[in-house]
């Protein structure tokens, strides 16, 4: 299937599900949706980076909640005009649409990916993942530091009380736009894989050395993956403050967030675009319902404990425990080929 | 405005005091990110661990929190033993330490922080100790036997692994690992238990670490994600394996920070950290003492 043929039908798919969605008429079924949806593009986010090229990036909260905070930012910008400028130019700041606030999301958080890759990238993987890791405690630190954004006290962003789209309530508008974000999310991650970009990340993954000797640009390949991967998390978090309400840094930066993009596609399975997709799906699922039955502490657990299991126990995932399963003929034809180049 | 000299030198000296305890914290990830190549960011849930288990026999039984380390330092070297096992057994003799492993450490760091928090909640505990409130003053100069005595125990941790590593069989071994594993086999030293017992030694020492923390700080669950940024960027500023090199990284890290924190507010020094993280990286990645 060509790639845009794949972005209509998932983009008919998608409609289809949210018109049979609307048919049920419970909103909670929104509510809870949004997040499962915000996952798939946070873990698909980190599995351009983390799947296709092998760099673990731990600072996914931190991406997410610069998207986040750019919207703060964005809807506090009318009122500060209007204190501070004369009134023929406040007149002319507004606050832009959200589609417009989630590109504006990817930019900045894009650009933060570039730059902590820029600096990281050339030494040894680990440190990119150190650096990211830290940079979530940074980029907190600004925030609460930051008290046009509400520091650490938080800050309100009121939700409109109509929706830009006839006849759907907002948290439905916001469904839908998370809904067409999934869309980009996975048709972008499916093109990466089968384009000589996605080749060439997958020898940085393999082996980086020889990329390197048989000239393939690795630090560049791996300054377009941090971007488009920091890019996807930050447009994954810029609607957020219109879905929550009220955010304080403390809920932006949450280590939920950094936990579930490894998880997700960890439990999935990182080679293909369906792993993140499908542990999204799963993870997602049995949070709501755990948060809802049990406790959010537990389902936390439960994801973490998950996590620590399938590493150990199923390497690649699920989609890894499906190729094992189904697939062991075709396996073993290929151990047999490789044996055989080893021992030529 | 007079610059305040007094307030410069006190903030100096509460700067080493808490560089002092930085390396307590740092030298169990010197050994095990540093000389094993083992990226442990799990490290700090261990000394929030090892903070817990003296407030709990703090509180119970009246134990100061040193002794209460201690004596829980065989637990914890076998818990090191066994993290290891695990890590070797799933990871290392696969060659997938690169991605799974790091996502494996950093599943244990979240699963540590969920349960503290399911069994603790997310107050923040302290311990209580004779000399935790007194202060000894020098006309101007403050000395705080809270910061004093983390800083004692901690020289005298790391002058010990010092010894232990330059003196002893087993010490060298660990360094003979870090530089040939093949070699070392050669000489008939199994190096898979070399590393086990550097890594068991890297997580006993959390728990002196954990005990000296809550000595200084309170402390709930979420604490150690703090110390992630600071361990590593010492580390790597020491020069990876340094155990002198980690000791000069954290006495620097100690005062910029106390120096921050005086004159432009606590809430910054977080940032400070990885502000040291990052320069270093950019522009000597190997460290003050690096190899």
């Amino acid at each position: 299937m060509r790639t845009w043929q794949f972005f209509l039908v998932s983009l008919v798919i998608a409609l289809a599900g949210f018109m049979g969605a609307r048919l049920l008429q419970n909103d909670y079924l929104f509510f809870a949706g949004y997040v499962v949806l915000q996952f798939i593009v946070l873990a698909t986010a980190w599995n351009i980076l983390g799947g296709y090229c092998g760099y673990v990036n731990f600072g996914s909260a931190a991406f997410f909640a610069m998207g986040a905070y750019t919207t703060v930012v964005m809807t506090k910008l009318p009122a500060f005009a209007n204190r501070h400028f004369p009134e023929e130019i406040a007149a002319l700041v507004g606050i832009p649409p959200i589609p417009v606030l989630i590109l504006l999301g990817g930019v900045i958080a894009g650009l933060v990916g570039l730059g902590t890759g820029y600096l990281t990238l050339r030494l040894r993987g680990v440190f990119f993942a150190i650096a990211t890791l830290a940079l979530a405690v940074v980029l907190q630190t600004l925030i609460v530091n930051w008290d046009f954004v509400g520091g650490s006290r938080g800050a309100y962003v009121i939700r409109p009380a109509t929706a830009p789209l006839f006849g759907i309530n907002y948290i439905e508008y916001l469904f839908l736009v998370m809904l067409v974000l999934v869309v980009v999310a996975l048709t972008t991650a499916r093109a990466i894989e089968r384009s000589r970009l996605g080749y060439g990340f997958a020898t940085i993954r393999d082996d980086e050395l020889a990329a390197e000797a048989s000239g393939v640009p690795t630090l560049k390949l791996k300054l377009v993956a941090t971007t488009l991967s920091g890019a996807f998390m930050g447009m994954a978090g810029a609607p957020f403050p219109y879905y929550i309400g009220f955010l304080e840094p403390s809920s932006a930066f949450g280590l939920a967030y950094a936990v579930n993009a490894i998880a997700m596609p960890m439990i999935g399975g990182t080679t293909s675009w369906v792993g993140p997709l499908l542990g999204a799906v799963l993870l997602g699922t049995l949070q709501q319902l755990a948060t809802v039955t049990i406790s959010s502490a537990v389902s936390l657990l439960l994801v973490g404990l998950l996590l620590v299991f399938f590493v150990i126990i199923a390497p690649n995932g699920l989609l890894g425990l499906w190729h094992d399963y189904f697939g062991r003929k075709h396996k073993t034809e290929d151990e047999s080929k490789t044996a055989a180049v080893k021992t030529s | 405005m007079d610059f305040p000299v007094e307030l410069l030198i006190n903030a100096l000296i509460a700067g080493i005091l808490l560089g002092g305890f930085y390396a307590a914290v740092t030298v169990g990830i010197s050994i095990s990110f540093g000389i094993l190549d083992i990226v442990n960011i799990a490290h700090p849930a261990f000394i929030i661990l090892g903070s817990y288990i003296a407030y709990i026999l703090n509180q119970r039984l009246g134990l100061d929190p040193i002794l209460v380390s201690i004596l829980v330092l065989p637990f914890f070297y076998y818990l090191g033993s066994l993290v290891y096992q695990v890590y070797y057994l799933s990871f290392e003799k696969r060659g997938q330490e690169a991605l799974r492993g790091l996502a494996f450490f950093f599943g244990l760091l979240f699963v540590t922080e969920v349960v503290l928090i399911l069994v603790f909640g997310v107050d923040y505990r302290y311990v209580q100790a004779g000399y935790i409130d007194t202060t000894l003053r020098f006309s101007f100069l403050d000395l705080p036997m809270r910061m004093v005595v983390p800083f004692v125990i901690s020289m005298i941790l790391v002058l010990g692994l010092q010894l232990f590593l330059s003196k002893t069989f087993t010490g060298r071994a660990i360094m003979a690992v870090a530089q040939d594993q093949l070699a070392l086999s050669l000489m008939a030293a199994d190096p898979i238990r070399i590393k086990r017992i550097a890594f068991s030694i890297s997580i006993a020492t959390a728990a002196i670490a954990g005990a000296l923390l809550i000595i200084i700080q309170p402390v709930e669950p979420s604490v150690g994600r703090e110390y992630i940024g600071r361990v590593f960027a010492i580390c790597v500023l020491g020069g990876m394996g340094s155990l002198p090199g980690t000791l000069i990284a954290a006495l620097l890290l100690g005062i910029v920070e106390s120096i921050t924190s005086t004159f432009y507010g606590p809430s910054w020094a977080p940032a400070v950290a990885f502000g040291f993280l990052l320069i270093t990286l950019a522009v000597r990645p190997s460290g003050i003492l690096g190899r």
